[in-house]
Formats: structure tokens, C-alpha cells, sequence
């Protein structure tokens, strides 16, 4: 075998070892020098984003990969003599998974490019990068765990390792605050994940995600433990009511970090979402469960917006912008999701609301994402996040600002910007659901454009103020890190039906396509 | 097993962790609460595979005597899964402990105490 071959045929385990092992090396690598581990760092994380491209390109020829740890051919889930039971740990990568992976690596590439220059003064670099490293595990693990202990297991190396760079600029005590605010909201999920999980067991005898939605059958036990689960997902993707936690650690996380946890937020997101159709499906009230979502993202969308706008710290107020983007894509999923009984009106609606919402979730990782990443630029300049404190800084850090305008615009809805195209599949498949619905939505976009116009007025235009008459354009490596998003927003926008055709539409089919997940492992049609 | 005894002990504990941490104004309290749910969670994870005179589930402890079926001398084994759940779990709450105790040490170096409704700055 080849060493193409090898990559190739391994690159589901490839994406966990490469960041995990390339965490611990950091450290050895910062001794040496730090120059070295830059380079390290950067290119560990480039050679996962290519194993995530082989694991993308393989799903979409393949369909769904098996990669079962500890057997000499990983696509056999079931081991001969084990009764037709999967006793091992696998992952199971899908076009959902698929995409989720490619949202990943294109924030996390972003990031770290941004990071090399944002954190360049900083101390405890070496820690920085391998947490840094570990959160991007966490997520892609997350991302492609079949097992749902594992996914347990996941999920808390990416809240730990958040909760660590959160914590990272200490910032007088404040950043750790919204650090121990984050750890004691991801244990209680975890907590709860895990008492999910356990009752599962207890009751089936299996952690496979596969043989678990085989089997269940909506008992009062299956209803509790999908309570638990979806309760401490959505806890963790930071929908209203359980958003409390996330303009703090938004806004004191360094800025390249909290770009990740915008997708790690998403990623959380795809585990409620992996829940409710994979594991549970249709043996849920669709209909019910649909309108629970649909209500809990209509309320995420308003409560984010409303409580961004008079915001007097930028990244606070971008966060409750992110609180309301999540709402959209529990809304355009939760249609989806509420016509997963309903064969005609899924086909003409439903895929389109489904599409909708999970082309946001690849919009906002790069919008939002792209957002933060300048305003950690303004922080890095002049120091305060403080919107009444800014001003006039348009003539000095153009660049900025440009890409500033391209996030504000895509985040608002603006063609020819990408949240422009996600939201339009939102509006037009949701209105055909309930006209009502739609009408909330385009009002929010509506209240975000005014909110963005008043934090770009406030930051970049008016005269020169004299504090920062010496204030510089952002270094370059942050521009290329702000570039590698703002070009993906642009390009996304100019292209959205390839897109979508590419990556999304596949992603939506194989969400809702439950018996193709579970045949993959448990075999038979 | 006697009367469920196990879970209505993890039932009551975690009972115990949630009032602690809902209605304590100290944050080591608080951490305290989430390690007494997470040792909560434990039990009941070990008490899933509770079995009556049951053996480890290790090969070369099998009792495989003459007359006895080697299916009845696997089912005389506790199931080995929920015990490798706990261990991981385990391993996890220490994680997370140390990271929020370590967080408290902080902030009682920046802000001076450990009164919640002190320490809480971050609002809005």
C-alpha cells in the first residue's frame, strides 16, 4: 500500500490523530523555538483540512464511510463473531458529517493564520496553540463519531479546551469569569449528555448511534433521554433560553478564538440535529417536536437581536448576533424537521427550509467569524472593545474595514453576500410553511442591518480622533486570515446554487435519510 | 438489587448537587455540587450492570468447570462496558474540577472573594 493509499483509506482517523498528536508536539516544538511551532502548528492544521477535503471527496462518492478502530479493514462495522452486534468504537462520516468537516476547516485555517499575528505578544503561546489544536479535535471528533459515548467524550475535550482559551487573556479576572460561567454550563450538559447516554444503554444495551436508532422505540425512558440530550445540545450551540453564557465568553475569548467557537457553538448544533433525526427520527412526534425547534429559534432570533442593540461592547453586541443567526438554522431545520412525516410537503418545501438552514451554518462560520476577526483587529489596535470610546478609524485601518462592510452586509442579508443566500431558502421555503414565520425572520434581518449600521458608523466613521491618530492598519497575517473569510463569503454568495448543489443539498438527504445511517452499519437494506 | 436502591441514592444525590449549586453563594460550593452530580452520574452508571454474585468480567476468572455451559459462565459475568463509561467519566470530572477550581483560584486573586453574587461583573 502506498502512502496515498494509506492517507487516503485512513483519513477518518487521520483527522483526530493529526491535530491530537500535533497538540502535544506544540509543546516540544515551543521549547525549541517559536518560530518552529508557528509553523508547526499551521501546518498540522493545514494537512487536517486536506484530510478533511480526501474524507469530503471519499462521502461524496462513496456515501456514507464506516472507519471501525482496532480491525484490520476498517469498513467492517460488525466483527463475525460478535452475534451482528458493533462492538467496537467506529465513526461514521456522512455528507451532514462531511460538511460540518469542510465548516471547520475553513474557520480553523482562518484562525490560526489570524492567531500567529493577534497573539504575538502574548505569553503561554505554547498552551494557546495545543488547546487551540484540541478544541479543533474535539469538533471534528464531534463531527464524526458513529459511537454516542465517544461523542460524549468529544464533547468535552472541545468544552475544556474552550473553556481554557477563553480564560486565556486573563483581562483583570473578567475573561476568567465568562471562562468558569462556560465550564459550569458545558459540565452540566456534559453531565446531562452523559445521563442521556447511560439511560440509553441501560435500556439497549448499545452506544452505537446505528443500532441505537435501530432499536429504539419512544418509550418514557427514550423520552427522557432525549430531553437530556437536546436539552444540553442546544445548551451548548447557545439558543435562547441557555444563551445567557455566550456574550461573555464571545466577547472575552482572544479574537481568533472565538471565530472557532462560532463553529464549535455549530458543531454542538449538528449533534442536536444528529439526535433528532439520526438517533430518534421518526419514531418522534415530527410534528410537535418540529414546532418546539421552530419556537425555540424564533425566540433565539428575537431575543438575540433585540439584546444586541444596545450593546456598548462590540464583540457583546456581535454575540447576540450570533445567538439570533443560530435562530435561523434552528428555524429553517426545525421545518424540516416538522415535516418529516409529510413525504409531498417535505419534497416541496421541507428540503428547501432544511438546505436553508444548514447553508447558514457554513455562511455564519464565515461571516461571523470573519465579524470577530475584526474586531479583534480594532481591539488589537487601540485596546477597548468600547463602541462610545471608537471612532473615525476608516482612514486609518482600511482594510479593516472593508472586510468589516462584508461581514455586516452578509450577516444582514445583502446580496450579493452569502447570508443572503441562505436566508432568501429560509424565507421562501418558510413562508410557504407559515407566511407568519417568515415575517419574523425578515424583520430580524432588518433589525441586524440597523444594528450593524450603527456599530460601523460608530467605529469607522466620523473624524480622525486624536488617540489614535497613530493607530495602524492590522498586521498582515490578520488581513490574510480576515481575506481567506471575507473571499469565502464573497465567493459563496456569487455561487450559492453550486454550493448548495455541492455540499448542502447532500448534507440535508443525508440528515433526513435515517435507514441509509443505520443500514451502513448494521447492514441490510 | 434491593428496592432500586442505587438510583433513588443517585436520584437524592443529584438532588442534593443541583440544590447546592442553585442555592450556595460559594463557588468552591458550587464546584463541590457539580462534583457531587458527576459522582451521582457514577453510580448510576455502575449500578446499570449490577448484578447478583456476579464476577469480573475477565477471561481466566470465567467459571468454566466441568458442567457448567459456557453461556452460563459468560451471563455469571457484570457487563465490562458500564464500567470502562464510568472510568472515562471519571477521568472527565477530574478534568473539569480542576479546570473550575483552578478558574476559582483566579478569580480570588483578581476580584478577592468567592461570593457569587459578588463576582459576577459580566452582564447585559
Amino acid at each position: 500500500m502506498t502512502f496515498a493509499q494509506f492517507i487516503y483509506y485512513n483519513s477518518p482517523a487521520l483527522i483526530i490523530a493529526i491535530p491530537l498528536l500535533a497538540a502535544f508536539l506544540t509543546l516540544v516544538f515551543g521549547r525549541i523555538s517559536s518560530m518552529l511551532r508557528n509553523i508547526w502548528v499551521v501546518l498540522s492544521l493545514v494537512a487536517t483540512a486536506i484530510v478533511g477535503l480526501i474524507i469530503a471527496y471519499r462521502v461524496s462518492i462513496e456515501g456514507i464511510i464506516i472507519y471501525t478502530f482496532g480491525v484490520g479493514s476498517p469498513g467492517m462495522a460488525i466483527p463475525v463473531d460478535s452475534g451482528g452486534i458493533p462492538v467496537r468504537i467506529l465513526f461514521e462520516i456522512d455528507a451532514m458529517s462531511s460538511f460540518m468537516i469542510i465548516t471547520l476547516s475553513i474557520a480553523t485555517l482562518a484562525a490560526i493564520i489570524y492567531s500567529i499575528a493577534s497573539d504575538a505578544k502574548s505569553t503561554g503561546r505554547d498552551n494557546f496553540y495545543a488547546l487551540f489544536l484540541l478544541l479543533t479535535l474535539g469538533g471534528y471528533g464531534i463531527i464524526c463519531t458513529g459511537d454516542i459515548f465517544n461523542f460524549f467524550v468529544f464533547f468535552e475535550i472541545s468544552s475544556l479546551a474552550s473553556a481554557g482559551l477563553i480564560a486565556y487573556r486573563i483581562e483583570k479576572g473578567f475573561a476568567v469569569e465568562a471562562a468558569l460561567k462556560y465550564a459550569v454550563i458545558s459540565t452540566i450538559a456534559g453531565i446531562m449528555v452523559l445521563i442521556g447516554v447511560a439511560v440509553l444503554y441501560g435500556e439497549y444495551d448499545a452506544l452505537n448511534i446505528a443500532m441505537l436508532a435501530q432499536s429504539i422505540h419512544w418509550t418514557f425512558l427514550d423520552k427522557f433521554a432525549l430531553v437530556l440530550l437536546l436539552s444540553a445540545l442546544l445548551m451548548k450551540c447557545g439558543a435562547v433560553p441557555m444563551h445567557f453564557w455566550t456574550p461573555d465568553s464571545y466577547s472575552l475569548a482572544p479574537g481568533s478564538i472565538t471565530a472557532i467557537l462560532v463553529v464549535a457553538s455549530q458543531v454542538s448544533l449538528y449533534g442536536a440535529f444528529r439526535v433528532i433525526f439520526t438517533l430518534y427520527g421518526v419514531v418522534i412526534n415530527a410534528f410537535t417536536f418540529g414546532w418546539i425547534i421552530i419556537i425555540l429559534g424564533v425566540l433565539s432570533m428575537v431575543v438575540g437581536v433585540t439584546m444586541a442593540i444596545p450593546q456598548k461592547d462590540v464583540k457583546r453586541l456581535m454575540a447576540y448576533h450570533a445567538i439570533s443567526q443560530t435562530g435561523y438554522m434552528l428555524l429553517g431545520v426545525g421545518v424540516g424537521f416538522a415535516l418529516l412525516g409529510d413525504k409531498a410537503l417535505l419534497d416541496s418545501i421541507g428540503y428547501m427550509a432544511m438546505e436553508g438552514g444548514i447553508f447558514h451554518i457554513i455562511n455564519h462560520a464565515m461571516y461571523k467569524g470573519l465579524l470577530f476577526l475584526t474586531a479583534g483587529a480594532i481591539f488589537y489596535r487601540i485596546g477597548t472593545r468600547n463602541l462610545n470610546k471608537m471612532g473615525g478609524l476608516g482612514h486609518n485601518m482600511k482594510y479593516t474595514m472593508i472586510f468589516f462592510v462584508i461581514g455586516a452586509l452578509a450577516i444582514a442579508g445583502i446580496p450579493p453576500f452569502n447570508g443572503f443566500a441562505s436566508k432568501l431558502m429560509i424565507y421562501e421555503s418558510v413562508f410557504l410553511f407559515n407566511p407568519f414565520l417568515a415575517v419574523i425572520a425578515m424583520v430580524v434581518s432588518i433589525l441586524t442591518l440597523a444594528s450593524f449600521v450603527k456599530v460601523f458608523h460608530s467605529i469607522f466613521m466620523g473624524p480622525k480622533l486624536p488617540e489614535y491618530a497613530h493607530v495602524k492598519e492590522a498586521p498582515p497575517m490578520m488581513l490574510i486570515g480576515m481575506g481567506l473569510l471575507a473571499a469565502g463569503v464573497i465567493l459563496f454568495g456569487l455561487f450559492p446554487q453550486q454550493v448548495v448543489d455541492l455540499i448542502v443539498s447532500p448534507a440535508a438527504h443525508a440528515l433526513v435519510n435515517q435507514q441509509a445511517y443505520i443500514s451502513a452499519v448494521m447492514g441490510g437494506a | 438489587m434491593i428496592l432500586n436502591f442505587p438510583f433513588i441514592t443517585m436520584v437524592l444525590v443529584t438532588i442534593i448537587g443541583l440544590c447546592i449549586i442553585l442555592f450556595r453563594k460559594n463557588l468552591l460550593k458550587v464546584i463541590m455540587g457539580i462534583s457531587l452530580i458527576e459522582s451521582a452520574m457514577n453510580l448510576f452508571i455502575v449500578a446499570l450492570d449490577f448484578k447478583e454474585g456476579g464476577i469480573a468480567p475477565i477471561f481466566t476468572l470465567a467459571p468454566l468447570e466441568p458442567g457448567v455451559e459456557p453461556a452460563a459462565a459468560a451471563s455469571a459475568m457484570v457487563l465490562p462496558v458500564p464500567q470502562a463509561l464510568c472510568l472515562t467519566s471519571i477521568v472527565i470530572a477530574v478534568a473539569t474540577g480542576a479546570l473550575m477550581l483552578s478558574f476559582a483560584m483566579l478569580i480570588y486573586r483578581k476580584y478577592g472573594t468567592l461570593d457569587i453574587s459578588k463576582i459576577s461583573r459580566l452582564n447585559g
